[in-house]
């Protein structure tokens, strides 16, 4: 699984970093950021998931890797 | 330039002289006949309980009306308060405290206290200036300081049994902070709760009234700009003084339009959010012994508190002549933007109506939604969190003295201003 943020929706609530610090990051303007590559490890799949679903703007998303 | 003259001559009156007067209507108060056709966020009812009126209206008419202030509608449904956020190309944000006056046209994009007034594409720019100094970590350096501040408060409780958690508490944790951020005396706050009063509870008073008022708030910013530029330190009123934008120091209205939202804007909403949890806590008792026993909760019941008791409304001005979703919405009419309402709309969360202190799944609008999301929404979040955490290991067991004592503000900003608690 790979997140991916979108930078046009994303409008640095930070419901991200806040409940999946490992796995998103803010940027100097507090907008949401994905950390590394975006992959993410088996054992922060249920953080990656709490952080979409609590994304006010519907920014995040999850998708199998290709 | 080594003086800075934008602030040598009272700028007021040169702008005044620039922009055309705004409108105003005849000031309508009183009983409502029929919240779905007359609504008034101003009168006690409304104050009192908005939450079952904003639920009615939901289900009957979700987009209400009134002739009041003007002519105005009140979205109920999370959907459609989501699409007037996002929608800034038929909405404007040059005014967003509905009242008895609209500005100018002519005041847009920029508005009389941006980025909260400012309309794409200046928004951006002058909210970009903001942001740094309100990202979660920029905030979090003030965390020491506010902790040891909510204890404080609590030590000067002295004893008592019953103590005022709006009045003593939850009202001067982000008055401090602000003031610390802005580099304006301590020692002012009391100031500040009338200037708040004045901005956002003040609008039905005469006219006459209302412009002494804000006159009174603007000369207090004025000074403080003042003192600044005699003694520029590290804080936000220096940072304002000194930054750019396109080129060019910001225009004076701009500095102190801003320094006002930011006094403004900072302090009352915080205070409503610290007042409404605790208000909650003190009547749950269920909710209040799981939180004071597990604090590892606390970062879900906070969100909830802001679901559940969000004390931010807004509003917009409808840019032209439109039908949208089946209503004749006029130009100039405004859009009370109730993000409380959008809160507590069941086709957007399960089980609306219930505070669920451990709800994970938590997609609420109470600091807005698009280009305007609250630029201190972090800071917010900090406040609450540690004044709700200080309070619980200081008093782990507070009712409510006397549920017929508790008063909550009118208008867009809704919290305790009274909250008569017994401590022990």
């Amino acid at each position: 699984m790979k997140l991916r943020i979108d930078s046009e929706r994303c409008q640095g609530h930070g419901r991200c970093y806040d409940l999946a610090p490992g796995l998103f990051g803010d940027d100097d303007e507090g907008y949401g950021q994905v950390l590394g590559d975006g992959v993410v490890p088996a054992s922060q799949e249920h953080e990656a998931r709490l952080a979409v679903a609590n994304c006010p703007e519907h920014a995040i998303e999850l998708a199998e890797e290709s | 330039m080594t003086i800075d003259d934008r602030f040598a001559q009272d700028y007021r009156d040169a702008r005044e002289a620039e922009l055309p007067y705004g409108t105003r209507n005849e000031i309508v108060t009183g009983p409502v006949a029929d919240w779905a056709t007359d609504f008034s966020h101003l009168e006690p009812e409304w104050a009192a309980d908005p939450y079952s009126i904003q639920d009615d209206l939901r289900q009957r008419c979700p987009i209400a009306r009134t002739e009041r202030f003007g002519g105005g509608w009140l979205p109920t449904r999370y959907e459609d308060v989501a699409a007037i956020a996002y929608d800034t190309d038929r909405f404007s944000s040059r005014s967003i405290i509905m009242g008895n006056f609209r500005p100018p046209r002519e005041i847009a994009p920029v508005g009389g206290s941006p980025p909260i007034s400012s309309d794409p594409p200046f928004h951006r720019d002058a909210r970009r200036l903001l942001l740094p100094a309100f990202t979660k970590t920029a905030v979090t350096r003030q965390e020491p300081a506010t902790r040891a501040f909510c204890h404080s408060l609590i030590d000067a409780f002295d004893g008592q049994d019953v103590v005022d958690a709006a009045r003593d508490y939850a009202q001067h944790i982000p008055m401090r902070v602000i003031a610390d951020m802005l580099g304006f005396p301590p020692q002012d706050g009391p100031r500040f709760r009338q200037f708040v009063e004045n901005t956002l509870e003040g609008i039905n008073l005469p006219p006459d009234d209302r412009i002494a008022r804000m006159t009174a708030l603007f000369d207090y910013l004025l000074e403080q700009v003042h003192d600044h530029l005699a003694t520029p330190r590290d804080d936000l009123t220096s940072y304002l003084i000194d930054a750019e934008l396109y080129g060019h120091k910001l225009e004076p209205s701009h500095v102190v339009g801003t320094m006002a939202l930011l006094l403004i804007a900072g302090i009352d909403t915080t205070w409503s959010a610290i007042g409404a949890s605790l208000w909650h806590l003190a009547r749950t008792p269920g909710d209040r012994q799981r939180l004071a026993s597990e604090p590892g909760l606390l970062p879900t019941a906070t969100e909830e508190f802001l679901r559940a008791y969000a004390p931010v409304t807004m509003a917009r001005l409808v840019k032209e002549d439109m039908t949208w979703q089946g209503v004749e919405m006029k130009a100039d009419d405004w859009i009370l933007l109730s993000f409380p309402a959008a809160n507590r709309d069941p086709a957007q969360f399960d089980r609306a109506g219930d505070v669920i202190i451990d709800r994970q799944v938590n997609r609420h609008a109470a600091f807005g939604l698009g280009v305007h999301r609250c630029v201190g929404s972090h800071l917010a979040r900090m406040e609450l969190r540690v004044a709700l955490e200080v309070w619980l290991e200081r008093i782990p067991e507070f009712t409510v003295a006397e549920p017929a004592a508790v008063t909550w503000s009118a208008g867009q900003i809704r919290g305790p201003r009274s909250l008569q608690l017994r401590v022990r």
